[in-house]
């Protein structure tokens, strides 16, 4: 025990927490959580950011729902409106899936590869805290004069550029913070999976949460710095003169076009490599069978990342693009799906003839192989050309992305929660809650997205607060689904209230009958330093 | 205790973090409020917490180094810990590889698409006929199609000695870094010290080009694709000499006072990769920027 104490003490000597001498001894109050380095509380603080992100910017949705709940305008005005779905968009991505992806990572990887802590946990604590920071920045545009973006989270110049208003500053900058967290965050990932890993725990033997993060944290390292480039651009052109992005300077608005969407495609896998992970877990748990086929489920995350550089323009099929781009994008677009129903099927193969039972992980991780599979196929519908050119901007592609965004990304992302909680908690959450909050959640879910398929099809636009008269009935249908998600979602929050205070039984250090993997042969709750001496994992 | 591995040092807790936070929330507000204000032409706290923000990130970075430094000389750091520094080091790197591959990007694509286009090439003879019949596409785009006239920036004089210049500083902080693996000292500082020297020569020289641009030859911020890819890449370009020249000077000072050993020294190392990055970057600019 000598050498610990010897190691916390001296650096303990230099920071503020001079009387915390012992490494098992956990700091107390707010200090704790502002100068932690312990992987396990910077998830717990990831995951709370990211759920109170995520109410926010479901508050937002809940103004476009009532907005769009009739045809006419009534209730905000054109320019708030478009304020509304930016910022939705944007704290739904940024705010809300990334950064719960990444408390998971932070509770999870050193757990399941047998490590100490994050390989770097300063900077671990730095990439959290940022945060919080970059969306005071974003929200506060809000609230100036002019008010917050309107150009949409894709922020296509000219409307970011020309046509924007001052706060487009703000914009930029907290967007910088965000970046700058998630390469941080990124790096750390990477590191530790790649030294961190206890003796034994050989490539091909991680779980397959480590290696699609694996994948991610490098997805995140090449494009995030793609759109700092982005959003710098913009800053210049917008106030200082340049003109990247317009045709009279010799620029050009398309070129915009394909930088975001450089960075853009490989982030919506970014939103759903690592949910891939999860159902890789879950399902074999539940079904009592091994996953079948490990390797092929590594060699698909692999290949969907790298063909994931190559098809950005399906994003811009309507700019007028020489038709062999065109074709090139389309075809690599649908060479994706490949890899992906490889998943899908390897999922299915997982259960079928298993001995299945249903706990409340496995609902939402079922309910995600199907939704997430609805959201695939209407990608590819969209990824052809010629028929792009009638649903592209329309309230199809609206619902092709919440598929695969809420009932894809979000699902995994409850699903986890469900799974590891008694993990993290040590107590079994409210189960007849819990079931309460996946039902309602699974029937509005699709009362929300799936009529956006018809009035998308029947050509009504997205990001437009008023509507032609035949699209009212779906609308009012979408909004009530949409109330009716966002108010299921509280449900949610009081059984993780609840379980945070310790209600329920107490479980096993395994959990789940079925669950394999280091982080269950570990005690529940989840001791705070885990794996100070390394496992050997045979 | 198993004694068969070095154990992994996982620092207590740290204050440094949340101060380089705030640091990065004041400079965020600060540089987007300067920015306003210089659209505006107004007068406000843009500046001053632009400053602050600054100096407080200044504050964690060296409370944080001094900290990271206290620890490396106890002797806290294993040799997987080290391992750990430079792989994050690396991937670090590989991410300024991918935001300077935004401007190139933006350079290849004006240069190949957009400026051609302009040009009636492609599917585009309209565009040309109806928008801009006068403009022609060449490179380096001195007229704009909107009609803005500039220079353009040859190679010859200081880009090509500049190019000189950081090709050099590369080779001296190799045998500085030599220097250091076989304990010359005195190879090391001086090294070390001539490298610095060349960082700061290049950075006057840039200077001077950039007086030269902007009084000379009517290129600036404003001149249309051409003046903007010049500027953003060289200046971001710039902005990372200026940084590596003040992490080589801090190792510098390091190595004054007797720091780094031949077998642990991962700044100096994480420095000299730094720099030798910034002079790749600089190869590739000269290329495309001022010579093709
Ligand atoms: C089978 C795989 C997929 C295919 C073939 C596909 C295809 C497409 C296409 C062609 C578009 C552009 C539609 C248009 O604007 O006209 C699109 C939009 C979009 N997709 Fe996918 N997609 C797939 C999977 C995903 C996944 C996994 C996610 C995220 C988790 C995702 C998120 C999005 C988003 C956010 C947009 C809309 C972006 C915007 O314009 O705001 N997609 N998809
Ligand atoms: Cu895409």
């Amino acid at each position: 025990m000598s050498k610990a104490t010897e190691i916390s003490s001296h650096d303990a000597g230099a920071t503020a927490a001079h009387e915390d001498h012992h490494e098992h001894h956990i700091p107390k109050g707010v200090m704790r959580w502002i100068l932690t380095t312990n992987h396990k509380d910077i998830g717990t603080l990831y995951l709370w950011f990211s759920f109170i992100m995520f109410l926010t910017g479901g508050a937002m949705a809940m103004v476009i729902r009532a907005e769009l709940f009739q045809p006419g305008l009534q209730i905000v005005e054109p320019d708030f409106f478009n304020q509304m779905t930016t910022v939705h968009g944007l704290i739904m991505v940024f705010g809300a899936v990334m950064p719960a992806f990444v408390g998971l990572a932070n509770w999870l990887i050193p757990m399941m590869i047998g490590a100490p802590d994050m390989a770097l946990p300063r900077m671990n604590n730095w990439s959290f805290w940022i945060l919080p920071f970059a969306f005071a920045i974003l929200l506060a545009s809000l609230f100036t004069e002019g008010g917050g973006p309107n150009f949409g989270w894709t922020f296509y110049a000219p409307l970011s550029t020309t046509y924007s208003n001052d706060s487009t500053a703000l914009f930029v900058f907290s967007v910088h913070i965000m970046g700058i967290s998630s390469i941080m965050g990124a790096i750390n990932v990477i590191v530790t999976i790649f030294n961190m890993r206890a003796p034994g725990m050989n490539w091909m033997k991680m779980p397959l949460f480590v290696w699609t993060w694996l994948i991610t944290a490098f997805l995140l390292i090449a494009v995030m710095p793609v759109l700092a480039g982005a959003v710098t651009m913009v800053l210049t052109d917008k106030f200082f003169g340049t003109s990247f992005f317009d045709a009279a300077g010799g620029g050009d608005p398309v070129m915009f076009q394909h930088i975001f969407w450089f960075f853009g495609h490989p982030e919506v896998y970014i939103m759903i490599l690592p949910a891939f992970g999860i159902i890789s877990h879950i399902v074999p748990t539940f079904a009592r069978k091994p996953l079948f086929g490990y390797a092929s489920m590594v060699y698909a995350t692999a290949s969907i990342a790298l063909l994931s550089f190559i098809v950005w323009a399906h994003h811009m099929f309507t700019t007028g693009m020489p038709v062999y781009m065109e074709m090139f994008f389309m075809f690599a677009t649908m060479l994706i799906s490949v890899p992906t129903g490889v998943k899908v099927f390897n999922w299915v193969a997982t259960m079928w003839r298993g001995s299945m039972t249903f706990e409340v992980p496995m609902l939402f991780a079922l309910a995600f192989i199907v939704l997430f599979t609805i959201g695939g196929l209407s990608g590819l519908m969209l990824a052809i050309t010629p028929v792009d050119f009638q649903y592209h901007d329309t309230y199809f592609v609206v619902a092709h992305f919440h598929y695969v965004l809420v009932s894809g990304a979000i699902f995994s992302i409850m699903a986890a929660v469900y799974y590891w909680l008694p993990k993290w908690t040590g107590r079994m959450f409210n189960i007849g809650l819990a079931k309460t909050h996946f039902w309602c959640s699974l029937i509005s879910v699709n009362v929300l997205f799936f009529p956006m398929h018809f009035v998308g099809l029947a050509g009504m636009p997205r990001r437009i607060p008023d509507y032609s008269l035949q699209f009212a009935d779906y609308n009012q249908w979408i909004s009530i689904g949409g109330f009716a998600f966002g108010l299921s979602q509280l449900i949610f929050l009081a059984v993780v209230i609840q379980a945070c205070r310790k209600q329920g039984e107490p479980v096993s250090d395994r959990v789940w009958e079925g669950a394999n993997g280091l982080e269950w042969e570990i005690p529940s709750p989840a001791p705070y330093h885990t794996f100070e001496t390394p496992p050997v994992v045979k | 205790m198993q004694q068969s591995y070095e154990k992994y040092y996982v620092p207590a807790q740290s204050p440094w973090p949340i101060v380089g936070a705030v640091a990065l929330f004041l400079i965020a507000v600060g540089a987007a409020n300067v920015v306003m204000e210089y659209s505006n032409q107004s007068d406000g706290y843009g500046p001053y917490i632009l400053a602050l923000g600054l100096v407080v990130l200044l504050v964690m970075i060296v409370g944080w180094f001094k900290n990271q430094i206290d620890e490396s000389m106890a002797g806290l750091y294993s040799a997987q810990l080290g391992r750990s520094y430079r792989q994050g080091m690396t991937w670090f790197i590989f991410s300024e590889i991918m935001f300077f591959g935004a401007f190139f990007g933006a350079l290849f694509y004006a240069r190949m698409i957009s400026v051609p286009w302009l040009g009636g090439a492609s599917n585009n003879a309209m565009t040309n006929a109806v928008l801009w019949p006068e403009f022609q596409a060449l490179w380096p785009l001195v007229t704009t199609p909107g009609g803005t006239t500039t220079e353009a920036m040859g190679p010859a004089g200081l880009p090509t000695i500049n190019t000189i210049i950081l090709l050099i500083s590369s080779v001296t902080l190799h045998f500085a870094h030599v220097g250091l693996e076989k304990n010359k000292r005195k190879q090391l500082a001086w090294m070390l010290g001539a490298t610095i020297a060349l960082g700061g020569i290049f950075l006057f020289f840039q200077v001077q080009e950039y007086i030269h641009a902007y009084r000379d030859l009517g290129l600036t911020l404003q001149s249309g694709i051409y003046g903007n890819t010049f500027f953003l890449l060289t200046g971001f370009h710039g902005m990372h000499v200026t940084l590596g020249t003040i992490i080589l000077l801090v190792l510098f000072f390091r190595v004054l006072k007797g720091h780094f050993t031949p077998d642990n020294h991962f700044a100096f190392q994480a420095g000299a990769w730094y720099w030798h990055f910034v002079d790749v970057v600089w190869v590739m600019l000269f290329l495309f920027v001022y010579v093709l």
